[in-house]
């Protein structure tokens, strides 16, 4: 039940994105269509996911003092593996989200779980908590990916559904910031729903 | 020639946060002051344009030479994290009023994408030393230009009747949304 709770917890209640407002650079800068969202979203939950587990596994060996660089070189090894596993494999989704997927090494959600989490509890919530808030990342990224992506391109995850281009400000740099805004009211009615 | 299109399109065509959203975080925690934000851009600056003269030569004479470019992101972050301190007792020496009022958000330049973005796109863009620096000012000014402007904004936004569902973090989504399309006008002016 409490691990229930520790993987839920991630999904809405305490979503990096929509709640906490962790990880918003590439949050925006990925999310022109709903499979870079995903895309950015599962890359960043094995990252978030791997690194709570190393973390909290040698959290005793590590001095205080130095304790945010040595989880920044853990985040950093797994970002490296991503990023090589990704050029390998999925190319086109490589090249989409370019620059991205090194610079998921300083989002702040990443790091936010290792000291915050994984710092101070055992092997198997650790794991559980990165792969809930990873699930509630990608959550939020697929959802502003496809609302962008239906109102800029009239089209969801590849599928055109509409004749012509759509509002093309959605696609661009504004619309992220827009869309994302009106998402975060819709998100606050949610919770203060479902916790009254 | 090259300098002037490389600083204009870094601060207006392609504004590191308005059009390439990097360091969206500090943009929407810290901006809620304009005096806060002028620190801030300060702090951030001097890390930006150090960080990429590092890591620059870090990258040229080290890991190239030896063929581990593979290690690129590992080594650029330690130098971010390692020069951030450096700055952070700096600050805490010569203006203890500014290190109060950064607060947390010092340390979170470590982790501020801005800083390791115009790193590692310098890298990417082949730019030598001399542009790699002209590039790192110019991202920094243009990061400062938009966090103040938009620190201005907010400002007044705290005395605006704002309806109730976007009090807070919305309606600054929405002000940054109009000031992303103001700066599009911007768009093939280089």
């Amino acid at each position: 039940m409490n691990q229930w709770k520790n993987f839920t917890k991630g999904l809405l209640k305490e979503n990096a994105v929509f709640v906490l407002f962790l990880g918003l650079c590439p949050t925006l800068g990925v999310t022109s269509s709903a499979i870079n969202g995903l895309g950015m979203g599962l890359a960043t939950t094995f990252v978030l996911a791997m690194s709570n587990l190393v973390v909290s596994i040698v959290k005793n060996q590590i001095p205080d003092k130095v304790r945010i660089p040595a989880f920044i070189v853990i985040i950093a090894s797994f970002v490296t593996i991503v990023e090589l596993t990704m050029q390998a494999f999925v190319p086109d989704l490589f090249d989409a989200l370019g620059l991205f997927i090194p610079l998921i090494v300083v989002n702040c959600v990443v790091l936010g779980r290792a000291e915050a989490f994984a710092s101070k509890n055992n092997t198997i919530s650790s794991l559980i908590d990165g792969f809930g808030m990873g699930l509630g990342f990608s959550l939020a990224l697929t959802i502003l990916g496809a609302v962008r992506e239906i109102l800029g391109s009239g089209s969801i995850f590849g599928f055109k559904f509409m004749e012509g281009d759509g509002m093309l400000v959605f696609v661009l740099a504004p619309g992220a910031f827009i869309a994302l805004g009106y998402l975060i009211v819709l998100s606050n009615k949610l919770n203060k729903k479902l916790s009254s | 020639m090259e300098y002037i299109i490389i600083i204009i399109s870094a601060i207006f065509v392609n504004n590191i946060l308005l059009a390439q959203f990097l360091g969206v975080c500090p943009f929407i925690g810290v901006s809620s002051k304009v005096e806060t934000s002028i620190g801030m851009t300060g702090a951030v600056t001097f890390v930006m344009v150090i960080a990429t003269l590092v890591t620059y030569l870090l990258y040229t004479y080290l890991l190239i030479p030896f063929e581990i470019t593979y290690l690129r992101t590992i080594a650029f972050i330690l130098v971010i994290a390692s020069l951030v301190q450096l700055v952070e007792i700096m600050l805490k020496k010569v203006s203890p009023s500014l290190y109060q009022a950064l607060g947390i958000f010092l340390p979170l330049i470590t982790t501020n994408c801005a800083v390791l973005g115009v790193a590692v796109l310098a890298v990417q863009k082949d730019f030598n030393l001399m542009e790699s620096v002209v590039f790192a000012i110019a991202n920094a000014i243009g990061f400062g230009l938009a966090l103040i402007t938009f620190a201005g904004l907010r400002e007044h936004l705290d005395l605006m009747n704002v309806p109730k569902a976007l009090k807070g973090v919305p309606i600054a989504f929405l002000v940054a949304g109009l000031l992303a399309l103001a700066f599009m006008g911007f768009a093939g002016i280089v």
